[in-house]
């Protein structure tokens, strides 16, 4: 049997390990997309609708952030989380907790800053008319999130994108320990290395599958949700 | 809902505005009174759309005053301008209307019932679920005009109102604009289109360079102009 044949088998009979691995990978990233969301979308808008000075250099360091190697984010954290760390105390290196963190920091400069471009593109397009019709701070900031709402999908999409690719932060912080820490991209690296290809294949082919699934569903609630507001 | 006191007149006292170093208002005197409209005309450039905006507050000169009923920094809860191409929000012609309803403080209550008045005053009735931005050019000029409105404004700013519509739906718009006007709004609206400001009327207020060269009653403004430049605005052959 060549490793694709086997990798199919493991998939198509559902194999418990490997289900359990899949689903902590989804976990572990949607949970750092959605503490990297709640931070980076309100902190994006911020920066986008405010002036003070150095902004320029904030905005410059947080489109360099989107490209953080995803070790150096690794390395920063286990030395944050690691028992002698500022934050060591809290006991949580080597847990999926600590994986969360990792790639939270990874994608929250992702979210912000996209989230920052978008809600300021806006803006300048409506500021003259919410001047004209003498709107509020918080329901311009309102407005304009709601009405880039599909820009922030993407956005997200993005970062979701992001952390479930990378390997180079968990396993770092993770440990990649078996039935605890395991994902999808640091199981194949190991497997990979191991020799033991259909695994890695057969997580491969999943990884695959499910970034393709989740764009097409984020593509076709953009599309029909720009139909109506009429974009 | 509606301060007390009217904004009226609008006065402007020695108002110079510059952009870059650049004068676009030059020491103008004006004032902007109740009953017929004002229409500012001139060749593109001269200062209208500035003008326009410093009277609805959305720009402060460099120096002089411009005071709104006697009052300096009166908030503009009593004025609405209609921009020159209009920005229309991403949502539907009602939702559009609801925003300025709810943006003027007007009773969430009372929404429903004017986003149908509003809509059938610019002819749009039954189009209230169109997404804004897919309407067509006039329809959105025409929505524009409703959400204006709907601030229930004392004076409403018209900038180039018909600029990019055809005759048709330019017509419909100035009927839509005298009947406005006729129900008690202070209309002032620029343009540089000649024959909509003698189809509009009341005071013209001719500008160049942007200094206000000449006023007059319509009427004998377009027949005995007094100044050169009117003349050959008039005769067609200002053009900047
Ligand atoms: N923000 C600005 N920066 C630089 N120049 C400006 C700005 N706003 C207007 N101007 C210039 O001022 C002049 C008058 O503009 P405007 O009031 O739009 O004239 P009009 O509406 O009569 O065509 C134009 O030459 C225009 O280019
Ligand atoms: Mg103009």
């Amino acid at each position: 049997m060549n490793s694709g044949q086997s990798a199919l088998t493991l998939v198509l009979t559902a194999d418990p390990a490997l289900i359990a691995i899949v689903k902590l990978s989804l976990t572990v990233s949607l949970a750092a997309v959605a503490v990297a969301a709640v931070i980076g979308i309100p902190f994006g808008a911020l920066i986008a609708l405010t002036r003070f000075p150095g902004r320029s250099g904030v905005i410059v360091v947080l489109n360099a952030m989107m490209g953080l190697p995803p070790v150096v984010v690794g390395l920063a954290v286990y030395l944050l989380l690691s028992r002698s760390g500022p934050l060591g105390n809290l006991g949580i290196l080597f847990t999926p907790q600590a994986m969360i963190v990792a790639q939270a920091v990874l994608v929250t400069p992702i979210i912000a800053a996209l989230t920052r471009q978008t809600i300021e593109d806006l803006w300048s397009e409506y500021r003259e008319e919410f001047a004209a019709m003498d709107v509020g701070p918080v329901r311009r900031v309102l407005t304009l999130i709601s009405d880039a709402k599909f820009s922030l999908v993407t956005a997200l999409l993005a970062g979701f994108g992001r952390a479930a690719a990378e390997v180079g932060a968990i396993i770092i912080v993770g440990g990649n320990i078996e039935g605890f820490t395991r994902t999808m991209t640091t199981a194949i690296a190991l497997e990979t290395s191991k020799g033991d290809l259909p695994l890695a294949v057969g997580l491969g082919m999943v990884l695959m599958t499910i970034v393709v699934i989740v764009n097409s569903l984020a593509f076709a609630a953009r599309r029909a949700g720009e139909m109506r507001a009429g974009s | 809902m509606r301060a007390p006191s009217s904004d009226l007149p609008i006065k402007f006292q020695n108002v110079t505005l510059r952009a870059r170093g650049v004068v676009i208002l030059d020491a103008i005197y004006a004032s902007f009174r109740a009953g017929k409209p004002s229409v500012l005309i001139g060749p593109n450039g001269a200062g209208k759309s500035t003008l326009l905006r410093a009277a609805m507050g959305l720009v402060a000169p460099d120096d002089g005053r411009i005071t709104w009923g006697g009052r300096e920094n009166a908030p503009p809860d009593r004025r609405a301008i209609m921009f020159q191409r209009p920005v229309m929000l991403r949502r539907s012609a009602a939702g559009n209307l609801r925003f300025a309803l709810a943006a003027a403080g007007i009773a969430r209550t009372r929404h429903e019932e004017r986003v149908h008045q509003l809509l059938a005053l610019v002819g749009l009735q039954g189009l209230g679920d169109r997404p804004a931005r897919r309407m067509s050019g006039g329809e959105q000029q025409r929505l524009a005009l409703a959400r204006a409105l709907a601030r229930e404004p004392e004076i409403l700013f018209l900038d180039e109102p018909a600029a990019s519509l055809d005759p048709a739906a330019t017509k419909a718009l100035e009927d839509t604009i005298r009947q406005v006007a006729r129900s008690g709004v202070t209309v002032i609206l620029s343009t540089h289109d000649l024959a909509q400001a003698r189809r509009i009327g009341g005071e013209i207020i001719f500008m160049n360079r942007g200094r206000i060269v000449e006023t007059g009653d319509a009427d004998a403004f377009f027949i005995h102009p007094e100044t050169d430049a009117a003349r050959r605005f008039i005769a067609g052959e200002l053009l900047t």
